[in-house]
């Protein structure tokens, strides 16, 4: 780098992280920009900006019942799965921050052995077992299913937030004569919002993601965005600037999510105890 | 301390009840098909362990396997360093710091297939930007669906830019909880900025990049939706990773027993590689 | 090694709106070569900031620092060759104890031969040599400490080692063994040291010289003795001894000042300040027949005296009393040891000739 010396050390360093956001944004901005195109210009030739702009694959989306509840039935059992898995790995996570108990660290590794089992393992036999009771084609099947990588990431993050708030504040309000559920919910919970906020976000977000357990559990009524979108690829040919903008629209949840959590997030990524 | 508390357990049983409908349900499914053999007709016959010895023995399993292997290794041997890379040259503190965390997350919230489809869209040779600036200015015959180098590259560039960010967040949580005491010590003592990042960066990210290998391993080990999205596994068969390999047999063909075996043993090289990475983690963290 | 000179230096952290927003003030000092100094002062008056202002690792606003003759206000710490050992211990975990020390001797490329002497010779004085052998990572914080201490100590050359609050994370009955070590290795080697600390015990046994810092400011340089005899400012009255110096409002007419209306002290010149005040410490409070008027709230016995508590007005007035020596009940007079009792203007000492210090 001798001969570049008139740049100093700091430009050169700063540029990494530049040029890396520039490489993460372009197939964004190549996405956005086909969304805007019409059919025809896409299947015309290669334009770097839509020449005619056109809202009409966004007009396709929000006036057609079959994409848009896509979009109702993820946002659906994404919450329903966010809400439940903190619902269960909460009271979890504290006992595991707190008590030794017998089969503790066997049932810690049990969970996260489930965090790596491959969705694809599991795809026939969980269509079979919410066939069988009942499930399938709800978004609740979906949310439930999701739960089985979820929870074991919510417990392993909240418990790592946990286990860095003194015991102390505990056997106080013990003490003080706190039951533990008014403990639980007025003292500790506040002390450990930014943890559950960073679980949240993580179940979102691989709730979010996630489309092979999503279509399997999917007929007609339930049928998640990412399914319809596939759905959509394969019958009706080349209709690239309406998966263009479907696949637009699927972004901007995470977008806006990503935004309430940006000051957790290196925190959140340390899972909480570096 | 912790207390012994045996009542802890009410508070794990709803987890455990939940975690165990989604995990042991399935998995003894998925044991009962892998040692039955079945002609359709939902009768179905005790088999031992011969779809287990027929899928190891199999070459088709052992190929997919082997580009499985390939694939992992390729995008371990990326993403780490230039994560780390990454992470060193990020701004510490400022207004410059939440912009960063939040543009290099967004891959990450972008559901699977939408990726797939996004780089699909993105590679096209004749109207993708990324296909029609190598064929038209670069000057390149590049054609990720005709040509398997082509398809293996586009492959790899995608993960590239759906996970690096992953180990880049990890790496940078790692490097902000440094003292800054560290740094000056350093300083001090006269060391040069390799031995800053030998001595003093690498020791205290050890941890986040056991858990950064970790989880890239196991997610890319998983990987299906992208790929199938993308390539669908070809040209041929040379994108076909494990999963593509094992939904095709188990949805594709039907073929229970085998699919079955095939899940399982994939199940447990997962979970045995996981297994070493997290006694080493867990062992580490004893010391 | 040189002497080290500070010229009208002064740092903030930020943007500067007033006078408020600097940290350092205004600090003009020079350290003589081979001096045992300590910096005092209670958290935040701006001691670590002086600290990394001459290592190097905070370049100042304003002003200068100059080693001997030479200006180094922004050089690296590397150029300016000094050493730092810091609160909490910092080690190199993957190395040895006998790696750690050797760290910033082979980073100046020293031969090996000599490399090994020294880390031997400092080992055994900080008796880590034992531990040699071993992952740093592994050891208690005492140890640790130590190891960040033997750092500091290795190399022969430099101009300066620093110590900022070294002994907080070791345990009470070796911080006294560690801090004579020190005292006998200035003695021996005659490095200009350099001790941060906000505990008066710590800075009075360590030090020649003690330099009390408060709110940026230097109040006053000095032998332990001067502190306590004759303070600059109220400041260092109250920080230094134990208990503190009263200070009690007073009024200065015609050459007398007075507290409570009673002169207790001859002052030739009424000082232009809006505060007037006296300072005299306990040690120097005694009873009489005559003198201010007082009242005994309290008596403490502490060992070899006594500490009475005394109202005058509503102002505290602390005496020490030695044993053997009577104590008035309820009411009483205090007498002032006219040589060890002061006139402070606004903080500040008003000497003989009536101009504030």
């Amino acid at each position: 780098m001798d001969g570049l010396r008139f740049l100093p050390r700091r430009f050169w360093i700063a540029l990494i992280p530049i040029l890396y956001i520039a490489f993460l944004l372009l197939p964004i901005w190549w996405l956005i920009s086909m969304s805007f195109k019409t059919t025809n210009e896409i299947l015309g030739g290669f334009s770097l900006f839509p020449q005619t702009w056109t809202i009409e694959n966004y007009m396709v989306i929000f006036t057609d019942p079959t994409w848009y509840s896509g979009y109702i039935n993820s946002i659906t059992y994404v919450v329903l799965n966010t809400v439940l898995s903190l619902a269960v790995a909460l009271p979890a996570a504290y006992a595991f921050s707190r008590y030794r108990f017998t089969g503790d660290k066997h049932l810690f590794f049990w969970l996260l052995t489930n965090r790596m089992a491959p969705p694809a393992v599991f795809a026939l036999p969980f269509f079979q077992l919410y066939s069988a009771v009942g499930l399938f084609d709800t978004p609740l099947a979906v949310a439930l299913a999701h739960c089985l990588f979820n929870i074991p990431l919510a417990v392993w993050i909240l418990e790592g937030f946990m286990s860095s708030v003194p015991k102390e504040l505990d056997e106080t309000a013990y003490v003080d004569g706190y039951s533990f559920p008014r403990f639980f919910v007025t003292i500790f919970l506040p002390n450990i919002k930014a943890g559950v906020g960073v679980a949240a976000f993580f179940c979102f977000m691989f709730s979010w993601v996630e489309m092979l357990l999503a279509k399997t559990l999917t007929a007609v009524h339930a049928k998640p965005i990412v399914a319809t979108m596939t759905r959509t690829a394969s019958t009706s040919g080349y209709e690239l600037g309406l998966l263009a903008a479907a696949g637009v629209l699927t972004i901007i949840p995470g977008a806006i999510v990503i935004w309430f959590v940006r000051n957790y997030i290196a925190k959140g990524f340390a899972l909480g105890r570096v | 301390m912790k207390t012994e508390n045996q009542r802890a357990w009410f508070l794990v049983a709803p987890v455990v009840l939940l975690v165990a409908f989604n995990a042991l349900v399935p998995l003894m499914t998925v044991v009962n098909y892998s040692v039955q053999e079945t002609f359709g007709n939902n009768q179905f016959f005790w088999s031992g362990l011969k779809w287990f010895e027929e899928i190891l023995t199999s070459e088709r399993f052992q190929a997919a396997l082997g580009r499985q292997l390939f694939f992992t290794f390729t995008i371990l041997i990326i993403q780490i360093p230039l994560g780390i890379i990454i992470a060193l040259a990020m701004p510490r503190r400022g207004i410059w710091v939440p912009v960063c965390l939040v543009l290099m997350s967004l891959p990450l919230l972008i559901p699977w297939n939408v990726v797939g489809a996004m780089w699909n869209i993105f590679a096209l040779p004749d109207i993708g930007l990324l296909g029609y600036f190598l064929n038209q200015v670069v000057g390149i015959d590049y054609n990720y669906t005709r040509d398997p180098v082509a398809a293996w590259i586009t492959l790899i560039a995608m993960d590239v830019w759906h996970w690096t960010s992953l180990v880049v967040l990890l790496t940078y949580a790692g490097l902000v909880s440094i003292p800054d005491a560290y740094y000056q010590a350093a300083k001090i003592d006269g060391a040069s900025p390799w031995a800053v990042f030998r001595y003093i960066q690498l020791p205290k990210l050890s941890r986040v990049l056991t858990i950064a290998v970790l989880l890239r391993f196991m997610d890319s080990f998983m990987i299906y939706t992208e790929v199938s999205v993308l390539t669908g596994g070809g040209p041929g068969n040379s994108t076909t990773l494990l999963s593509i390999d094992l939904v095709k047999i188990a949805l594709g063909q039907f073929d229970l027993g085998p699919a079955a075996a095939m899940s399982l043993i994939y199940f447990l090289i997962t979970l045995a590689v996981s297994w070493v990475f997290y006694t080493v983690m867990t062992r580490n963290e004893g010391k | 090694m040189a002497r080290i000179s500070l010229n009208a230096l002064r740092h903030a952290y930020g943007p500067v709106r007033s006078d408020a927003d600097y940290a350092l003030k205004q600090i003009d000092l020079t350290w003589d070569d081979g001096g045992a100094y300590a910096l005092l002062g209670p958290s935040g008056c701006g001691k670590s900031t002086l600290l990394n202002i001459i290592s190097g690792l905070l370049v100042p606003t304003e002003g200068q620092i100059l080693f001997g003759d030479r200006d180094v206000t922004r050089a690296s710490p590397t150029e300016r060759n000094i050493a730092q050992v810091f609160q909490f211990p910092v080690i190199y975990d993957t190395m040895t104890v006998y790696d750690n020390l050797a760290f910033p001797l082979r980073n100046r490329r020293l031969p090996e031969d000599r490399v090994d002497a020294r880390v031997r010779e400092i080992a055994a004085m900080l008796e880590l040599d034992r531990d040699l052998t071993r992952r740093a990572a592994g050891l208690t914080p005492d140890a640790k400490q130590k190891i960040s201490m033997g750092r500091g100590l290795v190399r022969e050359d430099v101009n300066v080692i620093m110590f900022d609050e070294p002994l907080t994370v070791i345990d009470p009955h070796l911080k006294w063994k560690l801090r004579s070590k020190l005292k006998e290795l200035h003695q021996r080697t005659r490095v200009t040291m350099i001790y941060v600390t906000h505990d008066q015990t710590e800075a009075l046994t360590f030090a020649d010289r003690v330099v009390v810092m408060q709110d940026g400011v230097v109040v006053q340089v000095g032998t332990p003795v001067e502190l306590f005899e004759e303070p600059r400012h109220t400041f260092v009255g109250h920080f230094i001894g134990s208990p503190g110096m009263n200070v009690l409002p007073a009024e200065v007419s015609g050459g007398v000042a007075r507290v409570a209306g009673h002169p207790v002290l001859d002052a030739p010149v009424i000082p232009a300040a809006r505060r007037l005040e006296v300072g005299v410490r306990p040690e120097f409070v005694g009873f009489g027949t005559t003198g201010l008027p007082a009242r005994v709230v309290r008596v403490a016995d502490v060992g070899k005296a006594r500490v009475v508590e005394t109202r005058v007005g509503d102002t505290r007035v602390l005496a020490v009393v030695g044993e053997g020596q009577p104590v008035p009940d309820g009411d009483a007079h205090l007498v002032f040891d006219p040589a060890r009792t002061a006139l402070f203007a606004d903080g500040w000492r008003v000497d003989a000739k009536g101009a504030a210090a």
